[in-house]
């Protein structure tokens, strides 16, 4: 069997480019918003690697409601997004000022 | 190494570069594309893990309906992504820092990493039974000790789609429409009116 610190690694890298992706695309929502989605995804990663090497099913079910939350807050963002483009005709990140003081 | 070691490594090494291609890719299409294979692959992995249900979840869930939805989406929109990538070269340089500085400190993570003490009693949740089902062992569970939260789920999609729809309904004006009050209340007395008109007079 493959070694814990293995899937761990492969969960630290993806979180790691989850932010990188964040701050390479900062004038474009959708793909910051992908970049949220490989993030929760390291840490499902990390979740199911512990919980099957613990032999403990929590890590799962708690893997099932990260899933729960990242499905909703896609399904918000991208409802913001539609609505946010119908106003403005634009998605980029700068153009989002209309609460600055 | 065995048939196991090589899938691990094929499906970690897949889920890594389709991941760097989503962030890096120029056309959004592409990225959820890419976001899509990771989704899979990461979704082998977990079978590798024996997680079978939530393998099965990743691409019910993910595949089928998040990623579809970003599709759906970066679809819809007319908006020129050229432009929005316009700056790319620009925040290269920091994106690049602030990874390169979050992937040594969770390398130094990495090197000094040791389980608790009491790790193995803190388990709440032990699978005694080797030979069951992952996912029969996960049903127990949810609706033995988790129900309330898994409930509490359900209410978190609930309100995600009402919210979606209250967002991105909008009433327009300008087109016909139906209204169906208007034609149940309708009279047919007052909407017809019935004229006697005489031979050679007219209205």
């Amino acid at each position: 069997m493959i070694g814990l610190e293995h899937y761990l690694t492969v969960a630290a890298a993806l979180f790691v480019i989850g932010i990188f992706g964040i701050f390479l695309n900062r004038r474009n929502v959708i793909v910051i918003l992908m970049s949220v989605e490989l993030m929760l995804l390291a840490v499902n990663i990390n979740l199911v690697a512990f919980s099957a090497y613990l032999n403990d099913l929590v890590g799962q079910i708690f893997t099932l409601f990260v899933l729960t939350v990242a499905a909703a807050e896609a399904a918000i963002g991208l409802a913001i997004l539609v609505c946010f483009h119908r106003n403005r005709g634009t998605i980029a990140v700068k153009a989002i000022n209309l609460l600055k003081g | 190494m065995s048939v196991v070691d090589i899938a691990f490594y094929c499906f970690a090494g897949v889920t890594l570069i389709s991941g760097l291609f989503v962030v890096l890719s120029r056309n959004p299409v592409h990225s959820v594309l890419w976001l899509i294979t990771a989704f899979l692959s990461s979704a082998c992995l977990f079978i590798l893990l024996g997680a079978e249900l939530l393998a099965m979840l990743l691409v019910i869930v993910y595949v089928g309906a998040v990623a579809v939805l970003f599709l759906f989406v970066v679809m819809m929109l007319d908006v020129d992504f050229t432009e929005l990538k316009s700056e790319f070269v620009r925040y290269l340089p920091v994106a690049a820092l602030i990874g390169v500085v979050f992937l040594i400190q969770l390398g130094m993570v990495y090197a000094v990493w040791e389980p608790a003490q009491n790790a193995a009693n803190l388990r709440a949740a032990v699978i005694s039974d080797a030979e069951a089902h992952n996912t029969a062992h996960l049903g127990t569970l949810i609706y033995d000790d988790y129900l309330h939260l898994f409930q509490a789920a359900g209410l978190i999609l609930l309100v995600a789609m009402i919210g979606a729809i209250v967002l991105t309904l909008r009433h327009r004006t300008d087109v016909k429409r139906q209204d169906i009050l208007k034609q149940i209340y309708r009279d047919p007395a007052k909407a017809m009116e019935l004229k006697d008109v005489k031979p050679g007079q007219g209205l």
